[in-house]
């Protein structure tokens, strides 16, 4: 499948996706709640196969707190890469994709160690590097902590 | 007279209990915490404890200029420490539409070969002394050195070398390099047979891994497990084939697959890789193109704002590169897509019902770096 008619068929899966331009892979901005069915869709439909999920990372863009994830379809060698943000800096929570991508299940706890972005029904959604009492969200760009960061 | 009543003694005890492997056991080969659940002597549950050299080093490369991010990639996965840098410096490079000279392309990638070697050599001495077999690992080791030596004479150190720069080399290659390496691959050639020999053909080893911690080839996918990991089961993922990079589309190599996708199958693949790594150093060694080694760059390098993703194949699987710029100096975010910590999450899937000593063997199998787990 061409890169083409990938756009179109995501665009005809969620509406609402917006293409970003001049980049690497196919990038599309996509709202948070429907990234779980579009998933489904994007792993599950023949000509589409995205099986693999190879990279899964937040960001903190200081407006928004985005999860990016990168597909890509073993069957067909096609790359696609999705952003799903939100503003709430609070209670930022996104449904979790695990269930799809068995790989996700790891990536989403090093997310929510690092950006304390909740993964809504994911089995096991605990700190993965830091201690479970640490405080603060260390990846995000305005945490600060003057005792355990070394400025170089 | 009176009946005996036989109350037969469960073979299987009943009760489920947690044991700590780790953090400091010897076949988690670094400070990783196995929390198992056990039935007897049975694998329930595995849950990995990471973090314990958390150092955060994707925030430090959001104050770090790109030349000194080169010397933190060293430190994720130290085994495969030419290889991280060879990813962050195609990705400075492609960023910045550097077009680097063909002597340096050739470098790079007999001495990321060269790495590969070293490191699956330390696997195979630590694999053989998790089955049981401490001669595996002093064979390994002796031969291990050799490598060392040559990356000690061109680069003056032999774990960490951040000889990689953007745009080329750190320095020239030693005079006697292509001598040296031509002496490794001869001497290695005839030391791979005993490798073979003394555990390979040994039939306790194959029973023993044989059909143990068996990975599909759909979970290898889902799980996201690349490298001889999940080469092993069928899952072509080379990144060296698919998305190749320096020399890999001149030269000829084959990608180790497998099917079985069990123990001794992802034993097979590092081995078959160590031999493909040796093909591909003979056809470059000799042709080493004259020429600078390093294109010229300027002094302070500032990527244009955007994204980019570079991914390069470590010894041990994918890793990728994810980089935002806004344009200053210092990236905006850096991502690690580390491939053993990938690697580690298919651990608890595979090694449920076999028994806790196949646990050691399974582990060694994957071959796990904790630096590169934690980063």
């Amino acid at each position: 499948m061409d890169n083409e008619s990938i756009k179109e068929r995501v665009q005809a899966l969620v509406p609402e996706a917006q293409l970003e331009e001049n980049k690497q892979f196919i990038t599309f901005v996509i709202p948070a709640e429907k990234m779980h069915d579009l998933a489904l869709s994007l792993k599950y439909n023949e000509d589409l196969a995205f099986d693999y999920l190879f990279c899964l990372t937040g960001v903190d863009t200081v407006k928004h707190l985005v999860v990016v994830y990168h597909l890509a379809s073993t069957k067909h060698g096609h790359s696609l890469v999705l952003k799903a943000q939100t503003t709430d800096r609070e209670n930022p929570a996104f449904d979790t994709i695990c269930d799809i991508w068995k790989s996700g299940e790891f990536y989403e706890r090093e997310v929510f160690d690092m950006f304390g972005i909740r993964f809504n029904n994911h089995p096991d959604l605990r700190r993965i590097f830091l201690d479970e009492n640490w405080k603060g969200f260390p990846f995000r760009k305005d945490y600060v902590d003057e005792v355990n960061i070394v400025e170089l | 007279m009176k009946e005996v009543i036989h109350t037969p003694v469960p073979y299987i005890e009943e009760e489920e209990y947690h044991i700590n492997m780790g953090p400091q056991h010897p076949s988690t080969h670094g400070v990783l915490r196995l929390v198992v659940t056990l039935q007897g002597e049975i694998v329930k549950k595995l849950k990995p404890h990471c973090g314990y050299i958390h150092r955060g080093i994707e925030k430090m490369c959001e104050k770090d200029t790109y030349p000194q991010i080169i010397h933190l990639t060293d430190r994720m996965d130290y085994l495969s420490a030419h290889i991280n840098n060879h990813a962050v410096c195609l990705l400075v490079e492609n960023a910045l539409q550097v077009e680097v000279p063909e002597r340096v392309k050739y470098i790079r990638t007999i001495i990321d070969e060269l790495t590969r070697i070293q490191s699956h050599q330390l696997w195979w001495a630590c694999y053989g002394m998790d089955l049981g077999g401490l001669t595996c690992f002093f064979y390994g080791l002796r031969d291990r050195e050799k490598i060392l030596d040559i990356f000690e004479q061109s680069f003056g150190s032999r774990l960490l070398h951040s000889y990689y720069a953007p745009g080329g080399l750190m320095m020239d290659i030693h005079p006697d390099f292509q001598k040296n390496v031509k002496a490794f691959i001869k001497y290695f050639r005839k030391k791979i047979k005993d490798y073979d020999r003394i555990l390979t053909g040994n039939v306790i080893m194959q029973e023993r891994t044989r059909g143990i911690g068996i990975l599909t080839r759909d979970n290898a996918i889902s799980y996201a497990v690349t490298g001889p990991s999940g080469r092993a089961s069928g899952f072509s993922c080379d990144v060296r084939k698919h998305y190749p990079y320096a020399c890999y589309d001149k030269v000829d190599f084959k990608e180790i697959l497998y099917t079985e996708g069990d123990t001794l199958h992802r034993y097979f693949a590092r081995m078959e890789e160590m031999r493909e790594s040796m093909k591909i150093i003979e056809q470059l060694i000799d042709n080493i193109p004259a020429g600078d080694y390093s294109a010229k760059m300027k002094a302070v390098l500032k990527l244009p704002a955007g994204e980019y993703y570079q991914r390069v194949e470590t010894a041990r699987g994918e890793l990728g590169v994810y980089c935002i710029s806004d344009g200053n100096k210092t990236p905006f975010r850096m991502k690690f897509r580390s491939p053993n910590f990938s690697n580690l999450g298919v651990l608890d899937s595979i090694s449920r019902d076999t028994k806790i000593a196949d646990l050691v063997a399974i582990g060694a199998s994957l071959d796990f770096v904790i630096p590169d787990i934690d980063r």
